[in-house]
């Protein structure tokens, strides 16, 4: 026993000693960093990157636990950057000299930049970007092209949406509000909220579930358990990949738009890897076999000539020109708001 | 008996790493949370101190309610454990071969050597309507349609006692042990029917057993994130996730902070009551 006690502390020892070569340790989403591109990144540099996987609120409770130690890299939403900074301080000002601004798609970096502003500097590039909308399966749910699908009686407990900040931005706009115009507005806003609640509420009996994991939700829309979600237009695409009678749908009331970023945690050890990775993944063929893989679409310039054209395909099929410019962009979000939107999503799970 | 003054150095040397753990992680994160809990902003931003965040879980409806609602269900979940694991425990210690106790234990704890979240799957994949036991019935034809068995309450409660099973047998097992055979072949030779034996001779006696399965069982129901949130589905709102919700959706720590205290006031004081009801006390239970 002892002899074995022993052993296992010797190995465990050089494990941690071998641990010691260059990493970079990266807070980010499921799917954003491909085994492939980080095998080939460790080719290059050889530096060995370390995935934590996450999403909007857990990355910030995580940095701000920290102090913003702990991680090199983390890749929240453009907009859950400056109230956030303000407020926790939790990342650093970017050196936009390390980057090559050369890989970005100019508009993109410049209103990333800009929405990531506080108090001169900026912290974040963007990586990627996506839109929020409908998974829709046309054989069951035909013609669902409105957020008002999801309180359908029609589709009686095949509906699943999540309950986070999204849904209820996509409610005040199925509703006539516009969240966005209201974000100054707490008192508007709050009021607007409530309303969503109780429609949330009263629609309640017919949702099959509200989804917390998005490989659930592919599950569930493949078995035909669920007919008409929410969701993010990449899992709608790989769903149309092997059935195409499942397709991402933008909304009537305009698709949400979001742009993953690039932002350095304030105490980040390891930056030079930090800004390594950051130009590593927007290079055009590696931003076009994330695309290709993934299906989100890239924030390089350059990367189409990358992707297949499949994946091509599916951006062209549901995004007319006329729906990308009904896209509602996530403006930065004001501090106090999260607080009051918690409350009526805890009100909305908590109700029967 | 005087005690040599080395041997009370080596003591202190092996108590010391207990101490610093307790302190550490225990002692230190929960004076963190406490100070925490009486804290909070007012009008322009800045810190003070309050009482706000436990004024809000009493005046809020929803908070209470949500407490509520996971307190009863832990009770029921802890209660129909109890009713399960009372006979397995009496099956592995009184009737099965001495030999074969070993592997029933074995067979208990498998479960156990996977993850709470991979078991959870496990569940899912069986009970959801496009699963395996609803591909059954409807290939016999026992239903003409599958069901949806999961996200409902009745699937929570299962869940919740699939995995906390383990915890009420072992204590179980462990005071059934030492209850001599003879007393039960005596309340035989003397006529006494088989709900009398249960009642006045094995139930009183495992008692303490009865009282600490209970307990553990309650805690861990009651501080269980995964198995409401993935099996309850829509309307299962644990008391958890709710502390789970401020702090990281709502990003309030102090709120968060006051209910994780009110979470541990409170059950202690469902514990203390259960204990007064059943005329135990805590050290007893606990030897």
């Amino acid at each position: 026993m002892k002899k074995f006690v022993m052993l296992v502390l010797v190995s465990a020892f050089a494990l941690t000693g071998f641990a010691q070569a260059e990493t970079l340790s990266l807070l980010t989403w499921k799917g954003y960093a491909p085994q492939a591109l980080v095998d080939k990144f460790e080719k290059e540099t050889g530096i060995k990157v370390e995935v934590t996987y996450s999403n909007n609120e857990e990355m910030i409770a995580k940095l701000r636990a920290t102090r913003g130690a702990g991680f090199d890299l983390a890749q929240p939403s453009q907009d859950r950057i400056s109230s956030v900074q303000e407020k926790y301080k939790i990342y650093q000002a970017l050196d936009y000299t390390k980057i090559d601004a050369k890989l970005f798609i100019p508009s993109m970096l410049s209103a990333v930049k800009k929405n990531t502003q506080v108090a001169g500097d900026s912290f974040a590039v963007p990586f990627c970007w996506g839109t929020s909308g409908l998974i829709v399966n046309s054989a069951k749910a035909a013609g669902a092209n409105s957020w008002k699908a999801l309180l359908d009686d029609k589709y009686n407990g095949r509906v699943s949406y999540r309950l986070k900040r999204p849904t209820l931005i996509a409610m005040g706009f199925a509703l006539g509000y516009d969240p966005f115009a209201l974000y100054s507005d707490a008192t508007a806003y709050k009021a607007m909220l409530d309303k969503i609640g109780e429609t949330l509420i009263a629609a309640k009996p017919l949702v099959k579930n509200y989804w917390a994991n998005g490989d659930a939700l592919l599950e569930s829309m493949r078995s035909e358990e669920v007919f008409v979600a929410m969701a993010w237009d990449a899992g709608g695409w790989k769903l149309h990949e092997n059935n195409n009678v499942i397709d991402f749908v933008a909304p009537k009331e305009g698709a949400l738009g979001w742009i993953d970023t690039f932002a350095i945690p304030s105490k980040a050890k390891n930056l030079d890897a930090a800004y390594k990775w950051i130009n590593f993944m927007l290079k055009p063929e590696n931003a076009g076999y994330f695309t290709t893989t993934e299906k989100y679409a890239t924030a390089s310039q350059g990367a189409n000539a990358f992707i297949s054209p499949e994946v091509r395909g599916n951006f062209e099929r549901t995004f007319p020109q006329a729906a990308i410019d009904n896209i509602k962009w996530y403006p930065p979000v004001p501090a106090q708001l999260e607080s009051m939107e918690g409350k009526v999503l805890d009100k909305v799970k908590a109700a029967k | 008996m005087a005690v040599p003054r080395s041997s009370k150095a080596v003591f202190w040397i092996f108590l010391a790493p207990v101490l610093c753990w307790l302190l550490l992680l225990i002692v230190l994160p929960h004076l963190d949370l406490l100070r925490m809990s009486f804290a909070g902003e007012n009008e322009l931003g800045d810190m003070t101190w309050t009482l706000q965040n436990y004024r809000n879980f009493f005046t809020e409806p929803i908070y209470w309610n949500t407490f509520l609602r996971t307190a009863v269900f832990s009770i029921i979940t802890t209660f129909i454990t109890f009713l399960l694991a009372m006979p397995v425990a009496f099956y592995i210690v009184k009737v099965v071969r001495p030999r074969l106790q070993g592997a029933m234990m074995l067979m208990l704890l498998l479960p156990f050597w996977v993850s709470e979240l991979v078991r959870i799957y496990g569940w899912m994949i069986l009970l959801r309507e496009s699963g395996v036991i609803n591909h059954f019935l409807v290939k016999f034809g026992l239903i003409d349609r599958p069901i949806e068995m999961l996200y409902n309450d009745a699937t929570m409660i299962m869940g919740l006692v699939y995995t906390s099973m383990l915890f009420m047998v072992v204590p179980l097992i462990s005071v059934m042990e030492s209850l001599d055979d003879s007393l039960i072949e005596a309340a035989y030779d003397l006529g006494s029917s088989k709900s009398v034996i249960w009642f006045k001779i094995i139930l009183p006696h495992c008692k303490p057993g009865i009282t600490s399965g209970s307990i553990v069982v309650f805690m861990l129901v009651l501080g269980n994130y995964l198995t409401p949130n993935l099996m309850g589905g829509k309307n299962s709102l644990w008391f958890t996730e709710q502390i789970y919700n401020q702090f990281i959706a709502s990003f309030n720590w102090n709120q968060g902070a006051a209910f994780g205290f009110l979470l541990l006031l409170l059950s202690s004081l469902i514990i203390w009551i259960g204990l007064k009801l059943s005329r135990q006390k805590l050290g007893e239970v606990a030897s």
